[in-house]
């Protein structure tokens, strides 16, 4: 199939970018998404030009690299899944395709599709851990938790940290990704003795990088490849509340 | 800042407030459209003026109202300010966008929504509570010594809702406030973190049936005496006889 993409192309963080069409010739409907970009850089680097910068690393859906913003949605429009997740199939032959980066001042665009999404590893840094003690090692089953507990706090673990909320958000809001990590955490036992600080400097944190707040609207939700749900938010405000009120935090 | 002022001008705690207010304001609308409903009872308004004179005048109802005054007043601020932080969070925005895949228009369009109820409420305001509180009504006059020196709203309001262009601007507004609290009643209980898998249904739907009845009622208001009554409140002998039939339930 022949396609037109409009490309997102910046040639770095301080200069201004703008929307570039190209044409893509021959794409197979097995190929993947990245597989097409791959093609179209091919084509660039035989004529001379500059590829197409782009985020990718496993290109299985577990790293949350690829982040790109396909037809006005995350990751493009198939749901659950990640960009390098979606193949060409999802489009046909003689469409027009814009591809853009995820839009947040709290994510820099570095060159072309590819941003900086250090301020998620920075939220992380804030209050995203457990404490592990010296000693011996621990009996694996030492601590009980209950299956039903684990599962929940398995299924906000699950949260790739790829960003796709951020960008779908019309607030550019990181509240589903840092509501995945502060309720992962505050679920199991690991997590109990950092469980007020941490939602108080993860918070605090997230403002800091200059993130929306929530409206509930649930685009995140919608788009998150992982299916982390909106309940996670509500959690989220419950313990910045209860922290809030309870910590001996007066700063 | 005290911890007191980061919690709360914090992005979640600025959607507390916002939650907070918002609820308060939904318990407003009840009392509001509950005591309005004397409206349709055919009576001249007697029982209209006698309510609105006691809204008027009663010392814990006029306690309250400062603070209906600050729900408002928090309510509409922190919307100012979390609007201008959450554009500024977005920075550069995006050639194609295409939210309605993802998400309800109204959740998106709160913004929009309340400021077409601010418009109707500054309108409102001055048309209803600033005559009736600092003058420019007509008496109720007659024989009772006790109450013909009360406000005649209720006159007021009828000739209001005799004006095209009004009714337009209530029916419009009532329909937008319906849509703001389409999401905002749910909303405002995910905020507070008050989701539960068990309760978030019945959550959802209560909110949904509190949108509808609660602006369907207020709007039900400026129609009825646009379309059915005279300019004195009285039911035109014409109208469809279900409005004869529901409004003698009064």
């Amino acid at each position: 199939m022949n396609l037109t993409l409009n490309v997102w192309r910046q040639p770095n963080r301080h200069t201004e970018g703008k929307m570039v069409e190209y044409k893509v010739k021959d794409i197979s409907p097995e190929m993947s998404f990245l597989e097409m970009l791959d093609v179209l850089n091919e084509d660039l680097l035989h004529a001379g030009k500059d590829p197409v910068a782009f985020d990718h690393d496993c290109r299985e859906g577990i790293c949350g690299s690829c982040d790109l913003f396909i037809n006005g949605r995350s990751h493009g429009p198939e749901k659950g899944t990640t960009t390098c997740q979606l193949h060409m199939r999802k489009f046909s032959d003689g469409d027009t395709i814009t591809i853009e980066p995820w839009r947040a001042n709290a994510f820099p665009v570095n060159k072309d599709l590819s941003v900086d999404r250090s301020a998620f590893d920075r939220i992380i840094q804030a209050g995203g851990y457990v404490s592990v003690n010296t000693g011996g090692v621990p009996d694996g089953n030492e601590i009980a938790i209950p299956k039903e507990i684990a599962d929940r706090a398995f299924e906000a673990a699950t949260c790739i940290a790829c960003g796709a909320c951020v960008a779908a958000c019309k607030n550019a809001s990181a509240m589903l990704f840092v509501s995945a990590k502060v309720s992962q955490l505050a679920l199991l036992p690991q997590g109990q003795p950092e469980r007020k600080t941490r939602v108080e400097n993860m918070v605090a944190q997230m403002d800091k990088e200059g993130f929306g707040a929530c409206s509930n609207i649930g685009s995140c939700a919608a788009e998150c490849p992982v299916g982390i749900s909106l309940e996670n938010i509500a959690i989220l405000n419950r313990e910045f509340i209860a922290a809030k009120a309870t910590s001996n935090n007066l700063a | 800042m005290s911890w007191i002022t980061k919690t709360l001008t914090s992005s979640i705690g600025r959607k507390l407030i916002m939650s907070i207010s918002g609820l308060f304001l939904c318990t407003f609308l009840v009392v509001h459209v509950v005591g309005n409903l004397q409206l349709f009872k055919h009576d001249q308004g007697a029982a209209f003026n006698a309510y609105s004179h006691f809204m008027g005048t009663n010392p814990i109802i006029r306690t309250i109202e400062w603070v209906l005054v600050l729900g408002f007043g928090f309510h509409i601020y922190e919307a100012f300010a979390l609007v201008r932080r959450n554009k500024a969070a977005r920075g550069h925005g995006y050639a194609q966008w295409k939210a309605e895949q993802n998400s309800e228009w109204t959740s998106r369009n709160m913004g929009l929504l309340g400021t077409i109820i601010l418009i109707f409420l500054i309108v409102h305001l001055y048309n209803f509570f600033w005559r009736a509180r600092f003058g420019g009504l007509e008496k109720i006059g007659g024989d009772n010594p006790e109450i013909s020196d009360y406000d005649n709203l209720y006159l007021a309001v009828v000739s209001s809702f005799h004006i095209w262009w009004y009714v337009l601007l209530y029916v419009a507004a009532q329909i937008s406030l319906g849509y703001h609290l389409w999401h905002g009643f749910r909303s405002g209980f995910q905020t507070l973190g008050l989701n539960h898998r068990k309760y978030m249904p019945v959550i959802k739907y209560a909110g949904y049936v509190f949108s509808v009845v609660v602006s369907a009622a207020f709007a039900s208001m400026p129609l009825y005496f646009y379309l059915f009554t005279n300019e004195q409140g009285e039911l035109a002998a014409n109208a469809p006889s279900l409005i004869h039939a529901v409004t003698s339930a009064f």
